[in-house]
């Protein structure tokens, strides 16, 4: 039995963020009543022309950047196929001479993955079959929505460079927080805004040749991505060593069967008569243009990242690398940054950020960094402890905002004198003497009893740490 | 069968001395009286054109200024967009189905005081050089009835020519304007590609349709245009420059102009209509300009190259006609029978035969050696043009090979028809400006149009030339 390599490409398909469509003024937005963003261009009427939107070049320029792209003068194209979704019958889309090519993308593991273009095109309309199932022949029909035929698109084709379902995986999470991080997408597959197809073939270890590839739709997930590609490759071996051949074909992910199902062949495939389309002109953003949205770029993931890893002191452990990639990636490394840069311990401001503050990222996101930091801080100068200081973070999250000294004074929370400490502590004492003179003599899990009874006392606003601290002292 | 032009139309509305309504209602009663001889309209905007006109009486009535074209009656070729009233194409496809907007020519009219007529007759989709293509019937030469009008803007050249409307709109992507102005002994004009908006236009060839007006006169041609022409933002092809006023010099004559005259635009026509074009060459030159013989080989191959790229484009524009959102819809059992029996049923042969010729011509594998190469063509012609510039002032050649010829005549042999445009194909290609004017008559005393050809945004000049053409045919 020979070793195989599998060889993985991936198109992913990015909505933009824009205000309006790619071609007209209509709306661009998600869930709305059918049919209510649309005019002439989105149905195709006979007479109407696409006009092209100046902000979704914008964003479209701002990927190709940020994935490294040469941005070059380019052409757009019909595609033209038949379908009751394509209003046109055609799609204007960027075929031989797309906006952005020759780029990459590294993987947090350093690994490059080559990016081949990053391409604009217009979205289709959207199906849904109406009809009783199962019957071939019932009477069957289908609604089309239009609202989101004409909605700007980017296309990022990979370079056959990824090896295993992880490296395809870390590359569409990558990708993902890149396209957030230009602005020019929320990145959001459950609502369609990124859609992954995976070009998927195996071959003999050590060969130079491509085996035939099958490319497969329908990759809800980054988990899905992952199933799927694996599932494809044991098929594809499974059909080699069983002395077959890989058709190339399109295939459907079943993700509740959890295989990928033939969809159409290579033969089936259609002829797409590419041609320049002549109702637009060439696209070729001038240097100005360039330069300004390269030099418009944020910071990305990766930098990010580097950021966090040298707040923490350059040497993060695996916890806080899975912290740092789970913060960047909901976009609450700000929070950390603001709170470390105002004397919070970073590693303090990383772990809550990616717990309690992730837990709920959406309040996370409106989390006045001030009000995080001056909270950390009371917390790590013992004003708070950390059972406060959580109790506090919860609070403000769920209240939109606050001042956490104020908060904390509301819940009971105000932090105790050190003589009133003391006070306490004496009467706990005083009160217990067998327990105190074990105590003394080594009983060490004593400490648990003292420390629990000056809490009951100080009803919790005693800080814990404070208290163990004190009760050792005296035992000396 | 009224003689007014448009020019005086105006003048006489503007100043009060005689009421756009009155204008529109004689009109109306001409084409109901007798354009059952021609059929050059398909739907007469009756109630549309009325109320448009006492509108504009009302500005009149209050002093304000219409507009240049203030109460001057246009007949409108069926496949420019007028909001809620029916837009055909000439198309069973197209039947019944109201646009909901309008053309920017039809709201650049309104805004100019002209009152819109009805919608003309044409070849299915502007394919043709007769009006024979149409699905609702053809339209007849008033000029004489036995003989075509020429196409695709055969209805627009033919209202005109039968005085129900001084001015006409119409479009022209291989000659469609120019050649059915020859036929009909009316001056039609292609502007500059991109000088004239093309949204509304319902889209033939995208690369090469150019929206222009017919009259009875070159003045007229020209008031019009500059009504038409200017930048317009929903055509991303429309040019951005203001467009230069024609009408002021127009009639500044052609003293010292170098006028080429193309052997080219002349040799392969029929005698009768050569030899009217090589008259005009002569009072040109008569009249002061310094005219020349120039050959310009590289036309010859302007037809071929225009059969591959304008049914490669209507292949794709007109896909959207499959039943799905608008227009006829033939039901069948599945979304492709059902795109297959409306498309059967909706198009007409000669459309049929465009679109399966550019679908091969851009399909893989075929692509190159046919959409490819004559795209290579068209720019060697453009090139062409661009050295003979270099000399010329303006090129002057025949519009048509013949005078209007009989009904029937060629709708069973395509390539005789193709052949009506080898000599308007090239200025297409080009994006270049042209005009026919009238110019004298055929052996069979039919009208023959000379054609004076200009460089990119040369109409200025151009009108200028084909003005003293129009005078020295007088």
């Amino acid at each position: 039995m020979s070793e195989w390599e599998t060889v993985i490409g991936l198109e992913v398909h990015c909505e933009l963020a824009t205000k309006t469509k790619l071609f007209c003024g209509c709306r661009n937005a998600f869930g709305d009543e059918p049919n209510v963003n649309i005019c002439p261009n989105c149905i195709g009427l006979p007479g109407s022309l696409p006009v092209l939107n100046e902000q979704a070049v914008e964003l479209a320029m701002r990927i190709g950047a940020a994935l490294h792209c040469d941005i070059r003068p380019s052409v757009f194209a019909r595609k033209n196929y038949f379908y009751p979704d394509q209003a046109k019958d055609y799609q204007i889309s960027q075929y031989d001479l797309p906006l952005n090519v020759a780029g990459w993308l590294d993987l947090p593991d350093g690994f490059r993955v080559g990016v081949t273009r990053a391409h604009m095109e217009e979205d289709t309309g959207k199906l849904t079959h109406i009809g009783a199932s199962g019957r071939i022949n019932a009477a069957q029909h289908a609604l089309v929505d239009y609202n989101r035929s004409g909605v700007p698109l980017v296309e990022i084709v990979s370079e056959p460079d990824m090896r295993t379902s992880a490296q395809a995986r870390a590359y569409a999470s990558e990708l993902r927080g890149i396209l957030v991080a230009t602005g020019a997408s929320d990145g959001r597959m459950e609502e369609g805004s990124m859609r992954v197809d995976a070009n998927v073939s195996v071959r003999p270890a050590g060969s130079q040749e491509f085996g035939t590839r099958c490319e497969i739709k329908n990759l809800n997930s980054f988990s899905s991505l992952g199933r799927a590609i694996d599932y494809e490759v044991a098929r594809q071996i499974a059909l080699l060593e069983g002395g077959g051949v890989v058709d190339q074909e399109t295939r459907h992910w079943n993700e509740s069967a959890g295989r990928t199902e033939a969809l159409r062949s290579k033969e089936e495939a259609n002829d797409y008569r590419y041609f320049p389309e002549p109702d637009l002109v060439p696209l070729a953003p001038d240097a100005p243009w360039r330069d300004r949205v390269r030099a418009s770029l944020g910071p990305m993931p990766a930098d990010r990242r580097a950021t966090l890893v040298t707040a923490l002191g350059g040497d993060p452990s695996a916890a806080e690398i899975d912290q740092i990639n789970a913060v960047v990636d909901l976009g609450l490394d700000a929070l950390v940054n603001a709170a470390s840069d105002a004397g919070a311990p970073a590693s303090l401001a990383l772990v809550r950020a990616a717990n309690e503050v992730a837990a709920q990222s959406e309040a996370g996101l409106r989390l006045d960094p001030g009000a995080f930091a001056s909270l950390l801080t009371m917390e790590a100068s013992g004003k708070l402890s950390a059972t406060q200081s959580k109790a506090v973070l919860a609070a403000l999250l769920e209240r939109g905002g606050g001042d956490p000294a104020v908060v904390a004074k509301e819940m009971g929370f105000e932090a105790m004198s050190a003589d009133s400490l003391m006070a306490v502590i004496d009467e706990v004492v005083a009160t217990n003497p067998d327990e105190w003179t074990r105590f003394l003599d080594g009983e060490d899990k004593l400490m648990g009893f003292f420390t629990s009874k000056v809490m009951e006392a100080t009803a919790k606003k005693a800080n814990g740490k404070d208290v163990a601290a004190e009760l050792r002292r005296r035992r000396g | 069968m009224t003689t007014a032009t448009a020019a005086s139309v105006a003048a006489a509305v503007r100043s009060g001395t005689r009421s756009a309504r009155d204008v529109t209602d004689e009109a109306l009663a001409a084409v109901a009286a007798e354009d059952d001889r021609f059929h050059t309209f398909l739907d007469v905007m009756s109630d549309e054109a009325k109320a448009q006109a006492d509108a504009v009486d009302a500005l009149v009535a209050n002093g304000h200024d219409p507009g240049p074209l203030a109460g001057v009656p246009v007949a409108l070729k069926d496949n420019l967009c007028t909001r809620g009233f029916a837009t055909t194409c000439g198309s069973r496809i197209l039947e019944g189905w109201r646009p909901p907007y309008d053309a920017t020519v039809v709201d650049a009219l309104r805004r100019a005081g002209a009152v819109a007529l009805g919608k003309t007759n044409m070849d299915e989709f502007a394919m043709g050089s007769s009006t024979e293509n149409s699905a609702f019937g053809p339209t007849r030469n008033p000029r004489c009835i036995e003989k075509v009008p020429g196409g695709s803007s055969g209805g627009s050249a033919a209202a005109v020519a039968a005085g129900f409307a001084p001015l006409g709109l119409g479009s022209d992507t291989g000659g469609s304007i120019r050649q059915p102005a020859a036929l009909c002994g009316v001056v039609g004009m292609k502007p500059t590609y991109g000088r004239v908006s093309r949204y509304g236009l319902v889209a033939f060839a995208s690369s090469l349709d150019q929206i222009g007006p017919f009259a009875t006169t070159v003045e007229d041609a020209a008031l019009l245009y500059d009504v038409i022409a200017g930048h317009d933002p929903m055509d991303s092809t429309s040019l951005p420059s203001t467009p230069e006023p024609t009408l002021s010099g127009i009639g500044d004559g052609v003293e010292r102009i170098r006028i080429g005259l193309c052997r080219d635009l002349v040799d392969g026509c029929a005698s009768d209509v050569a030899s009217r074009v090589l008259e005009a060459a002569d009072a040109l030159a008569t009249a002061g300009a310094k005219v020349e013989e120039v050959s310009v080989p590289e036309f010859s191959y302007g037809l071929s190259a225009y059969y591959l790229i304008a049914p490669a484009e209507a292949s794709s524009n007109l896909a959207r006609y499959d039943g799905v959102r608008y227009g006829l819809r033939v039901d069948g059992d599945d979304v492709e029978a059902m795109n297959t029996a409306t498309r059967t049923a909706g198009f007409g042969a000669e459309v049929k035969r465009r679109v399966m010729l550019g679908t091969y011509a851009l399909s893989a594998g075929y692509y190159d050696a046919y959409y490819a190469q004559a795209q290579r063509v068209r720019t060697l012609v453009m090139r062409a043009f661009d050295r003979a510039y270099e000399s010329y002032d303006v090129l002057l050649g025949a519009t048509a090979p013949t005078t209007a010829f009989d009904l029937g005549a060629k709708v069973d042999d395509p390539m005789a028809m193709y052949m009506n445009d080898v000599c308007t194909i090239p200025s297409n290609l080009s994006g270049h400006p042209a005009i026919s004017v009238p110019f004298g008559t055929g052996e069979d005393g039919l009208p023959v149009g000379v054609q004076v050809l200009a460089p990119a945004l040369g109409e200025a000049l151009m009108f200028r030339v084909a003005r003293a053409v129009e005078v020295l045919a007088q």
